[in-house]
């Protein structure tokens, strides 16, 4: 009987659930989050909006890294075209690209999917490189340690107060294309900061340009930090190639 | 449009439910979305209409409670973080969200022999 809405009807069950939606993916996303861990690579869910400089981060993170013997991989969202894998692979980094149709975003099992078709396993680092989209890759987890959002200098300062859900969920924001700072007299990196402490827990940003080099050091640190322990990577025994 | 994709999502759920209970029809679903869950309620409910047609959920009602989002603070525990800075105005400390990023399916009312 239906005790809930007090129709009376006998045929009529409430049952009471509590459950997240996306309670699916969250189990695909605890699935990747443990095979990233078993082998002990940082997963990094790269987000921001179309144009933000993503890629370029990743081709530049791989320049530096290949001073550092770190060895990177990348997945790529799009909703067409395998540009970005194209682009990362002409950098060297093993990529692999999932199209997405109209999906506005990647979840957690296209995840899944996407890596079966990447060298990742033998990587220090995976970057996810989501839909460029400031809104819907937010609500998705796909097993990541961490949510990091390129923000372009040129997009505007008061970014993160237009799109709170995704600033409030990434553990670090990367303002991209510093270079054209000088250019740009009417963005002020301190209202930024002011901005993304509104919305930020923990408000953490590095600036960085990709062309001068600018910030690169404090974000490879920042990567670095997190990497996972993993004896291949660990000072003894040293790495067998 | 991830509304579209939460609403299959919820849809799979309740047609699970169902299938589970042998209901014959599901009359209502009642689900929580907060503020800061990146989910919009109208859009939410559109994508909805969209979707039931042809499903165990062809006529039931979507109801959709909205949760405003509640900071509190992560180390004193001070509920009195809002507007402005996020920073506890008494010790300082990083704050939690305490309620406002739920996504979830709260209760189903489903018909049954």
């Amino acid at each position: 009987m239906c005790e809930t809405c007090g129709c009376g009807d006998e045929h009529v069950v409430s049952v009471d659930l509590h459950e997240r939606i996306l309670a699916a993916n969250d189990g695909a996303a605890r699935h990747n989050r443990e095979h990233f861990a078993e082998l002990g690579v940082l997963a990094i869910n790269l987000m921001g909006s179309p144009g933000s400089g993503k890629t370029a981060l990743i081709e530049a993170t791989a320049r530096a890294a290949s001073n550092r013997d770190l060895r990177i991989s990348a997945l790529s969202g799009d909703l067409a075209t395998d540009r970005d894998g194209e682009r990362l692979r002409a950098a060297g980094i093993p990529a692999a690209t999932i199209t997405t149709g109209s999906a506005c975003h990647l979840d957690a099992a296209m995840v899944h999917h996407g890596l079966h078709d990447l060298a990742w396993r033998d990587r220090d680092l995976l970057f996810i490189e989501n839909v460029g989209n400031l809104v819907c890759p937010a609500v998705y987890d796909l097993g990541q340690a961490a949510n990091v959002v390129a923000l372009s200098v040129t997009e505007g300062e008061d970014k993160p107060l237009k799109y709170p859900v995704m600033f409030r969920k990434a553990d670090l924001v990367v303002l991209t294309k510093a270079d054209l700072l000088p250019h740009l007299p009417e963005v002020c990196v301190e209202s930024l900061e002011d901005a993304l402490g509104q919305v930020m827990p923990k408000p953490r940003m590095i600036v960085v340009s990709t062309r001068t080099g600018q910030g690169m050091q404090e974000w490879m640190s920042w990567l670095g930090e997190r990497l996972p322990r993993r004896p291949s990577r660990d000072p003894a025994p040293p790495r067998q190639n | 449009m991830h509304e579209y994709s939460i609403v299959g999502a919820m849809i799979e759920r309740v047609e699970a439910e169902a299938r589970a209970r042998n209901a014959t029809a599901v009359r209502h679903v009642h689900v929580r979305i907060g503020e800061l869950s990146g989910v919009e309620p109208d859009l939410l409910a559109s994508a909805y209409q969209v979707f039931r047609e042809r499903t165990v959920c062809e006529s039931a009602e979507l109801s959709i409670e909205r949760v405003e989002a509640r900071w509190e603070c992560g180390e004193c525990g001070s509920a009195g973080i809002s507007g402005g800075s996020l920073r506890c105005a008494i010790c300082g400390g990083a704050p939690r969200l305490a309620q406002g990023d739920e996504i979830l399916l709260q209760r189903i009312e489903m018909e049954v022999e």
